[in-house]
């Protein structure tokens, strides 16, 4: 008789001391393990409730402007830099980490417009509603010293918006025509118009540094070479463009924020229509800036609200928004890719995390382990409803809850319009447009 | 391989040199190549020695242990799928296929074998005694043959923990007993002063579930009174369905009752109208109960139906027991005319059947598919019973009373037998898993791992709305019709959005709105998209008419040539 019984050493199985950690065995013969993908399924819907119960974006509100602030400027060295100008003035620079502001001074008189930090991250510009573009340095003046800035130009009109070249001397402003600036000089190098129109912003290509967009108050956006001395084209749309901003991975693609409140996401070399409509904004969207990774921008709006959008999808993924929050001017995504700040109406410069649900600072390893297993499970079960309807939720202020669902009736009735005119008119005399070629009216080389 | 023959050496030096000459322009290639790709090559590689590498590439896995780990057939490329989906299916199917070499791989490690029992040349298994085992095996396995003598409150009902370090005993008249068994520790001892009908483990070893004569009974590990619950009344038989925290039970006014353990809620009552329910199993892939009746029918239950899911008619005379394997694929039964049954529960279609002199009353899978059956004092197990036709049994053994429970230890060698005179604890080798899954049931878990796995297990509790017969259905595409989509359309919305409007002639004055004309203005309206379809179809229809007939003329015109049968054309 041959015979063999089951006889563990539990030696093998349980740890020496107390010091150690707790011996776990493993056996993935999937009969041992039933249930698999339930049992995902209910970890993948406990992860999308934990991200919602986690999803506290807000994280400082920096106050002491004495105006709302009208414009923001990353530093181009230091992640924790931030400078901003407000309405009556006044600049600051802020220290993010320590949530302070550690420099305060009087640049203008009136407005600061635009405002741009060098490339080498040791001086930036301003530009003003008193006529000017003053060049500041970044360090704070000694003990004593004046606030002076180191350089002084005087324009002939007022200027709207300020953007610096990446590597040269070179500024660009816009006002009523756009001016190509050499840092030394008191002259532009290049001006340019195309028709009778203002300027509302004006931004250099970060990768084709040649290149510039603007948006000017014809509705229109013009895209430059600057080594050229006529424009090269533009696309008239609909409704008026406020900012734009160029994807910084893609840089061929950009997005400008309009008036009828969306944003449109265009192909540079071919306007004809724009890639990507993105909706959701109730009210004017006034700015947008990009992640830098390129995959999502950040909106800023009249509706009080920000919100993110994934450069390819038609409506937002988040909404940032809180009570004492009113007209978002300005918003601003962080070097890094984890955070966003906000100016707005009612003085304040807010700081939220790019993704909501994130936990800052570090993670042990097996926390990050436990996050991306989660992260690939949400993945996985996006499409059930359940999961679905838990992720995709959000709470919104009760007028803009209100208003979408009015804007939405609203287009629903316009659609239907159009179907019943085209159904009683002759076939082929009422083609159907796009959503995105209703906006674009002409473009012009 | 056949020894190499003295003609075929030649041949074999031709092709070695062939290979060297085919090697020698490989390795002129550039030597940016990923490291992937040299590792996939293998043989090319040598040692400083100057000797190839004897076994070249990574370790072959062999194809069984594979498909041990397969979950899914590789999804079929149509021609026409999205790019973007055609790379996603192809990432995934390539991670996924990782995974499975993975575990295969793995598998080879796994640090213990199973057991196995052989007898010498005409000798056959089951005539080897329990002593004689146990003797012959080492003193820790040795120890885990014994019997208990209850003979005052028997016949007893077992129950082994999920881990298998714990036994739950039940006496019929009202004795409660809770044993670590291999350390032979006495957790608790109780008399319920009422008959007992089954006792089961809740999810840990701290508390345990008792049908007693009028309600279901929670206790601690104590013997505590934890609960009574009176919603559950007249309990026979009880199930605990671990992942979904069930805890199901039968009961002899044929009502079959599904109980939350982890909320304490009912979660459902089925009626089943078919009598007293004393023969009950469940199915650990899917957890469906499987209910027994005297009519000879299996019925196969879950607690989000009224009626049952599965009718079989299994038996002629009433169903002793019922028994279903790990995997799902089997299910075993025995019935009063003294058979036993082997059926495949994918196809509801009988496999084998068995005749028994005596018929068995109980029956017990272990995890690796040994059978065992009591036949009134006699405890025979069988093995391969699905496979191969099974004409004698692995074991037997006769205990002093009739067995009234059993049931596999898992990952144990070990069967226990509640029988009337106590409690009978056997050794058959080959029964249990040999390699747990120190996450899921650690039977050396300390207290502190078991409170994580409790938080964890409960935090991924299965709802019961998800028990259906095919477990993975969760992960599979739903492909519900349009008519399906549009009706929970409809019923989320409240109102139809596909629906027409009705068609109301405006009210005209001058006699113009008679009955008549109302129906002769509805009649231009009516059928409206339809007549668009037709007028369409007809269009293009005699589009391609007229555009074949341009082209016959064309090529009529080119040839020159006219066929007698060119007469039938249209």
């Amino acid at each position: 008789m041959k015979v063999k019984v089951l006889s563990r050493n539990p030696d093998d199985y349980v740890r020496e001391t107390k010091l150690d950690i707790q011996r776990v065995p493993r056996n993935y013969d999937p009969t041992l393990h039933p249930f698999e993908v339930n049992r995902e399924y209910c970890r993948a819907l406990n992860a999308t409730k934990l991200e919602r119960v986690f999803a506290k974006p807000f994280l400082a509100s920096l106050d002491g402007h004495r105006d709302g602030v009208n414009c923001m400027a990353k530093h181009t060295r230091s992640l924790s830099t931030l400078l901003s100008g407000a309405c009556d003035g006044e600049v600051r620079v802020w220290d993010l980490t320590k949530r302070e502001c550690v420099r305060t001074l009087q640049a203008h008189e009136g407005f600061v417009r635009g405002m741009v930090v060098r490339f080498c991250g040791t001086s930036f510009f301003t530009a003003g509603d008193d006529k000017t573009i003053k060049q500041w340095k970044m360090e704070a003046p000694g003990y004593g010293e004046e606030e002076e800035p180191i350089n002084t130009i005087l324009g002939k009109t007022v200027f709207t918006g300020l953007d610096h070249h990446q590597k040269d001397n070179v500024l660009a402003t816009c006002g009523q025509q756009v001016d190509i600036w050499d840092e030394q000089r008191s002259s532009p190098i290049r001006s340019f118009t195309w028709g009778v129109d203002s300027f509302s912003s004006v931004r250099f290509n970060p990768v084709e540094t040649e290149l510039l967009a603007s948006c000017a108050s014809d509705r229109s956006i013009v895209l430059y070479d600057m080594r050229e001395s006529a424009p090269l084209k533009k696309v008239i749309m609909t409704m008026r463009s406020n900012t734009l901003c160029w994807n910084p991975m893609e840089a061929y693609y950009f997005t400008c924020a309009n008036e009828d409140y969306n944003l449109y996401t265009y192909d540079m070399r071919y306007l004809r229509q724009p890639v990507t409509v993105h909706m959701d904004h109730v009210s004017a969207v006034l700015d947008v800036d990009y992640s830098p990774t390129g995959k999502d921008f950040v909106s800023a709006s009249f509706d009080k609200t920000i919100r993110i959008f994934p450069k390819d999808a038609g409506h937002s993924k988040e909404v940032y928004h809180t009570k004492r929050m009113q007209h978002v001017i300005c918003v601003k995504w962080s070097s890094d890719s984890k955070y966003v700040l906000s100016g707005s109406d009612e003085m304040n410069i807010r700081l939220w995390k790019a993704n909501a649900a994130e936990k800052l600072g570090m993670l042990a390893p097996r926390e990050r382990a436990a996050v991306n297993y989660s992260q690939k499970l949400k993945e996985k079960f996006q499409h059930h409803p359940q999961i679905r309807r838990i992720a995709h939720h959000r709470h919104l202020p009760k007028n803009i809850y209100h208003e979408t669902k009015e804007l939405r009736t609203m287009k629903e009735a316009r659609r239907r319009k159009e179907r019943n005119v085209r159904k009683h008119s002759k076939p082929g005399s009422v083609p159907v447009v796009s959503e995105k070629e209703k906006h674009v009216v002409t473009v012009l080389k | 391989m056949p020894p190499v023959r003295y003609w075929q050496e030649n041949g074999k030096d031709e092709n070695q040199a062939g290979g060297d000459g085919g090697k020698a322009p490989q390795q002129k290639e550039p030597k940016t190549k990923k490291r992937k790709q040299e590792e996939a090559k293998g043989g090319g590689k040598k040692f400083i020695s100057g000797k190839p590498d004897p076994f070249p590439g990574p370790a072959p896995i062999p194809q069984d242990r594979l498909d041990k780990f397969k979950r899914k057939e590789t999804i079929k490329k149509r021609r026409k799928q999205h790019y973007k989906l055609k790379d996603m299916i192809s990432r995934s199917e390539e991670t996924s296929q990782m995974a499975q070499k993975q575990a295969a791989r793995f598998d080879i490690l796994l640090p213990e074998d199973a057991g196995f029992l052989e007898g010498e040349e005409e000798e056959d298994t089951c005539t080897i005694s329990q002593e004689d085992i146990a003797d012959a095996v080492d003193i820790t396995s040795g120890a885990k043959y014994f019997n208990l003598k209850l003979s005052q409150f028997g016949p007893y009902r077992v129950d082994y923990s999920k881990t298998g370090r714990h036994l739950l005993l039940g006496g019929r008249r009202g004795h409660v007993a809770c044993v670590d068994w291999q350390s032979k520790q006495l957790m608790c001892e109780i008399n319920v002063m009422e008959s007992v009908n089954d006792v089961k483990w809740l999810h840990t070893e701290t508390m345990y579930a008792v049908a007693q004569k009028k309600w279901l009974y929670i206790y601690d590990s104590n013997g505590i009174e934890l609960h009574c619950i009176r919603k559950f009344n007249d309990v026979l038989r009880m199930q605990f369905l671990p992942y979904h925290f069930l805890l199901a039970t039968a009961s002899a006014t044929g009502f079959l009752q599904y109980l939350d353990v982890s909320v304490g809620k009912e979660v459902a009552a089925i009626c089943t109208k078919t009598g007293r329910l004393d023969v009950m199993c469940q199915n650990p892939r899917n957890a469906i109960i499987h209910l027994g009746h005297s009519n000879g029918t299996v019925t196969l239950w879950s607690p989000n139906q009224r009626e049952a899911l599965v009718k079989m008619l299994c038996h002629r005379g009433g169903v002793r027991s019922v028994t279903v394997d790990k995997s799902g694929t089997y299910m075993l039964t025995s019935g009063m005319d003294k058979k036993l049954k082997v059926y495949d529960i994918r196809t509801f279609k009988p496999l084998n059947s068995y005749f028994l002199p005596a018929g068995a009353s109980c029956l017990s899978l272990s995890q690796r598919g040994l059978l065992s059956a009591a036949t009134g004092d006699i405890v025979q197990v069988y093995r391969d019973v699905w496979s191969t036709p099974v004409t004698k049994p692995y074991m037997a053994h006769r205990v002093r009373g009739t067995a009234w429970g059993l049931q596999f230890c898992p990952f144990e060698d070990v069967l226990g037998v509640g029988h009337g005179d106590g409690f009978t604890s056997m050794l058959v080798p080959g029964a249990g898993e040999p390699n747990f899954d120190g996450l899921d049931a650690n039977p050396y878990r300390s207290v502190k791992q078991r409170q994580e796995w409790e938080v964890k297990a409960l935090l991924e509790k299965i709802q019961p709305e998800l028990i259906t017969l095919n477990p993975n259905e969760l992960g599979q595409v739903d492909n519900a019709t349009f008519t399906q989509r549009h009706q929970d359309r409809v019923t989320a919305l409240g109102f139809d959005p596909l629906a027409k409007e009705k068609f109301v002639p405006r009210f005209k004055k001058k006699g113009r709105s008679s009955t008549g004309s109302i129906e002769k203005r509805k009649k231009k309206v009516a059928h409206e998209d339809l007549r668009d379809v037709i007028r369409e179809t007809v269009e293009d229809k005699m589009k391609v008419a007229k555009e074949r007939k341009e082209k016959d003329l064309k090529t009529g015109v080119s040839s020159g040539t006219k066929s007698a049968l060119d007469r039938f054309k249209k």
